[in-house]
């Protein structure tokens, strides 16, 4: 009802999930369960750090691969060079990322609409080149990454990629669920309507938009970094694979941009979906699947899942929603 | 200094077929607003349809670029329905989705090629493949002169054919002023669909150039929304001149990029000068 | 900085301000002061440069030469958020809705951003505003559902809830019935009476004359009169411009 008490569920509701995924870490054997849920978790982590921008800006990032691959061999150069334990790798790829969301944010001074969706494709081309001619982490051919031991309490390295993943996906959605109900949510509603009107309104609409690239940049960047770890291996093509970008985009739309519940609905849905097709019959059809139900769902249900499940669902969830 | 020149020399054939895969772009995104970024895999799509008739029939290449041409008239056409019944008569966030939608077709092409022709390079075989001609030092593939011929006579058609023919003209007048075409009684969807249908059917030439110049394979469009986009950006939004010059620019670029920093970098030159462009002088360098 | 000079001082100074767009010149050498407090009327015919110049003051565009002084600050070249924050709040000619909020929400923006105040507060003025504006009962609607006159009565509440000093309306009365015209100046007169200094443009001409205490005309860019309503109206240069060419 009022807002004190959504913030307790929610809290609740995390608390609940992270012991969950604890738990199931000490209790399961069967490493395989980790190893596809990781994959789900990220996917949570960059459809709803991709909506930050992309849904309550309205500014396309089709760059997601960009901030990915950042987040991916910052992690590798900090490992090769110094041997960096993984919290540092984190917290390093998203200061890199942060950095680009900075970039891209002034980016958006200039353009909007598809020119900024251009340009974010064109910045992804252009940094994955620098790394395909980057010697120290491998080039072209990519590098293969050592795992150093385990740490308590866990017994496998997947199973505490998990829980990292797990933590960095409730990171996300936290900070998206913030911003959706502060100022700055409202102010970047109000700038994704109409920028002009925003202004003349009093928001700050570069200050915001820099605030939001920043943001979904780090965030991004952050669940890219164990990706290295988790695959013991990285490369160029795949850490800057176009499909991230596509993932994270069709995760949101398709999960409905105008809550933060939105993208996670969506990640699951299609994560899960994604890794019962991949056993089943190949990557291909993932993502074909992903693209019919991206186009299906922009022309079908423009609001998303969520828009299906309650046909004016408000932006704002706090107050009388 | 000869190996510049003979990159300069290279430059500008590459240029024109650049220009000849652009023109579409020109006309569909440049002037009619639409945030095509499915233009490269209709392309691709198109050189697929070419490799599949000179593979099954012994159809020369730019003959099958012809007979597929109608078909993608037609393509382009539905394709432009969907997105003005779904996106344009909406507005608002429609913008959003619009872009989303053409995204999302682009996957769907890509992925359907990869399941129906795999992941390999194709190519197609006619009597001008493979041979050369040798001027000294200089050696021009023969597919690069048709290429390069055939995209200038492409495009200088589409050109004339914008400015000259009463159906140019009013797709220019409605990129221009959709209210006063109305008025004057013309339908200025029906209008802006035909052009779309034009801009995807010059596809099925630009498809066939594709394949002629160079093996394709099924995410080669990914290189291509850089290029295309590049070029028709440079030229300043919906010049058809102006894409020629710019295509040539980046055609030379690429070129001499290749020659002097070697074929890892080339990917990245579009881009760049595409991000350079929308940065500094987004109404184009050639533009108002 | 409040001495006496400072009280008499305009709100509003425009100085040789001149706008080109190109090669085509929109505004060319406008000077004009604004008491705190007037009710100002701005017309001239289509094209004379009418929104181009609340455009600059309200920094939507920046002039080429000239400046804006209000509140004795020169804000020539601050970005229009802080204009807004400053107590200049506009109208659009167009009506610019925030279309995925709600009435109510459109209205927390300005309060949210430019009027910063306790949340709890902000509901309570913005309802207060529309109830002055006669849209309380459309508070919870969404703002792409509005008929014509609500959403330029919103465009008007939207601009009170930036709490302004200075209130420029862009033909708010453009394309309303003669009833609803009265509804919207009556408005506009009342919020004249609380001490917030409005430039109204507009074409109606009954309308221009209830309400100004002084006219400006623009034509082709350039101020060709400036004074009292019946004056300026009066005037020669007035009249061809709006029936001859
Ligand atoms: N952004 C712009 N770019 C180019 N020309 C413009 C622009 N805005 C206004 N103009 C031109 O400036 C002139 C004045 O326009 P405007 O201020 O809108 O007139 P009014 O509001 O008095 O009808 C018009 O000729 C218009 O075409
Ligand atoms: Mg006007």
């Amino acid at each position: 009802m009022n807002k004190r008490s959504h913030s307790i569920a929610f809290w609740a509701a995390v608390a609940v999930f992270l012991v969950a995924v604890l738990t199931m870490t000490q209790i399961v054997r069967n490493e395989y369960p980790f190893f596809a849920g990781y994959v789900i978790l990220q996917f949570i982590a960059l459809a709803v750090a991709w909506s930050i921008l992309g849904g309550y800006a309205g500014y396309v990032n089709f760059g997601t691969n960009a901030f990915f691959g950042v987040g991916v061999y910052t992690a590798v150069a900090l490992f090769k060079a110094t041997g960096a334990p993984l919290v540092v790798q984190i917290a390093a790829a998203a200061v890199v990322g942060m950095t680009l969301g900075f970039g891209v944010g002034l980016l958006t001074l200039r353009m909007r609409g598809i020119f900024f969706s251009i340009a974010t494709i064109a910045l992804a081309i252009i940094i994955e080149t620098f790394v395909m001619n980057w010697r120290f982490v491998g080039g072209a051919a990519g590098i293969q990454i050592q795992r150093p031991p385990v740490m308590a309490p866990f017994d496998s390295y997947v199973k505490m990629l998990f829980f990292v993943q797990a933590m960095l996906a409730v990171i996300a959605v936290a900070t998206a669920r913030y911003i959706q109900n502060s100022r700055i949510g409202r102010g970047l509603q109000a700038l994704r309507d109409d920028e002009l009107a925003a202004e003349c309104t009093g928001v700050p609409t570069l200050k915001l938009k820099l605030i939001a690239c920043m943001i979904s940049g780090a965030l991004i960047s952050a669940a890219g970094a164990p990706a290295a770890m988790y695959l013991q291996y990285a490369d160029p093509s795949s850490a800057f694979n176009l499909s991230y970008s596509v993932s994270a985009l069709a995760m949101a739309l398709i999960g409905g941009t105008a809550h933060w519940i939105g993208p996670v609905l969506g990640a699951i849905l299609l994560g899960s979906t994604q890794q019962l097709l991949a056993v089943t019959i190949s990557s291909e059809v993932n993502v074909l699947v992903l693209g019919i139900m991206l186009v299906l769902f922009v022309v079908g249900a423009p609001k998303g899942i969520i828009g299906l499940l309650r046909p004016r669902y408000r932006l704002r969830a706090g107050g009388k929603q | 200094m000869d190996l510049l020149l003979g990159a300069v020399v290279l430059g500008v054939l590459l240029g024109c077929f650049y220009a000849a895969v652009s023109v579409g772009l020109s006309v569909s995104f440049g002037l009619l607003d639409v945030p095509h970024v499915a233009h490269p895999a209709f392309l691709v799509l198109a050189s697929y349809g070419v490799f599949q008739l000179n593979e099954s029939y012994d159809i020369d290449p730019l003959l099958a670029g012809l007979i597929i041409t109608p078909l993608f008239f037609v393509f382009g056409l539905l394709a432009y329905r969907v997105y003005h019944e779904t996106f344009e008569r909406r507005g608002s966030d429609a913008a959003v989705r619009g872009i989303a939608f053409f995204f999302g077709i682009a996957f769907i092409i890509e992925v359907l090629i990869i399941l129906q022709f795999g992941v390999d390079q194709r190519s197609v075989s006619a009597t001008y493949i493979g041979k050369a001609w040798r001027f000294g030092e200089f050696r021009i593939p023969i597919r690069q002169l048709v290429a390069f011929a055939v995209a200038l006579a492409l495009t200088v058609l589409l050109a004339v054919y914008l400015s000259k023919t009463f159906m140019g003209r009013a797709i220019r007048a409605v990129a221009q002023d959709e209210e006063a075409l109305r008025l004057m009684g013309a339908n200025p969807v029906r209008i802006k669909q035909f052009a779309f249908g034009i801009a995807t059917a010059v596809l099925g030439i630009a498809g066939a150039l594709l394949i002629i110049v160079a093996p394709v394979e099924p995410t080669l469009d990914r290189a291509y929304i850089g290029r295309t986009f590049c070029v028709v950006v440079m030229a300043g939004l919906g010049s058809i001149s102006g894409t020629l010059i710019a295509a040539i620019i980046l055609g030379v670029a690429e070129s001499i990029v290749l020659t002097l920093f070697g074929a890892s970098w080339a990917p990245a030159i579009s881009f760049a000068m595409l991000l350079g462009v929308l940065a500094v002088r987004p109404q184009g360098l050639l533009g108002r | 900085m409040t001495t006496l000079a400072a009280a008499d001082a305009p709100l509003l100074q425009v100085g040789t301000l001149t706008k080109t767009f190109g090669g085509f010149t929109a505004l060319d050498n406008i000077s004009v002061e604004i008491r705190k407090g007037e009710r100002f009327g701005l017309i001239g015919p289509n094209g004379s440069g009418k929104t181009t110049l609340i455009n600059c003051i309200s920094g939507a565009l920046k002039p080429q030469v000239g400046s804006v002084v209000f509140c004795g600050e020169n804000i020539t070249q601050l970005p229009p958020h802080l204009r807004a924050r400053r107590g200049i709040a506009r109208s659009f000619q167009i009506p610019r809705p925030f279309r995925s909020m709600t009435v109510l929400e459109n209205l927390m923006v300005g309060l949210d951003f430019a009027a910063a105040g306790s949340a709890a507060a902000e509901e309570e003025i913005a309802m207060s505003i529309l109830t002055r504006m006669g849209l309380a009962a459309k508070a919870a609607a969404p703002s792409d559902t509005l008929s014509q006159v609500e959403l330029r009565k919103m465009e008007l509440a939207r601009a009170m809830a930036v709490r302004p000093k200075l209130l420029i309306s862009d033909e708010a009365m453009a394309g309303l019935s003669s009833s609803e015209v009265d509804e919207v100046l009556d408005l506009l007169i009342s919020l004249g009476e609380e001490d917030i200094t409005i430039i109204m443009i507009e074409h109606i001409m009954q309308a221009v004359m209830r309400f100004s205490e002084r006219v400006m005309c623009l034509d082709a860019g350039k101020i060709i009169a400036l004074g009292a309503p019946s004056e300026v109206m009066a005037n020669k240069r007035v009249q061809e411009a709006y029936l001859g060419t």
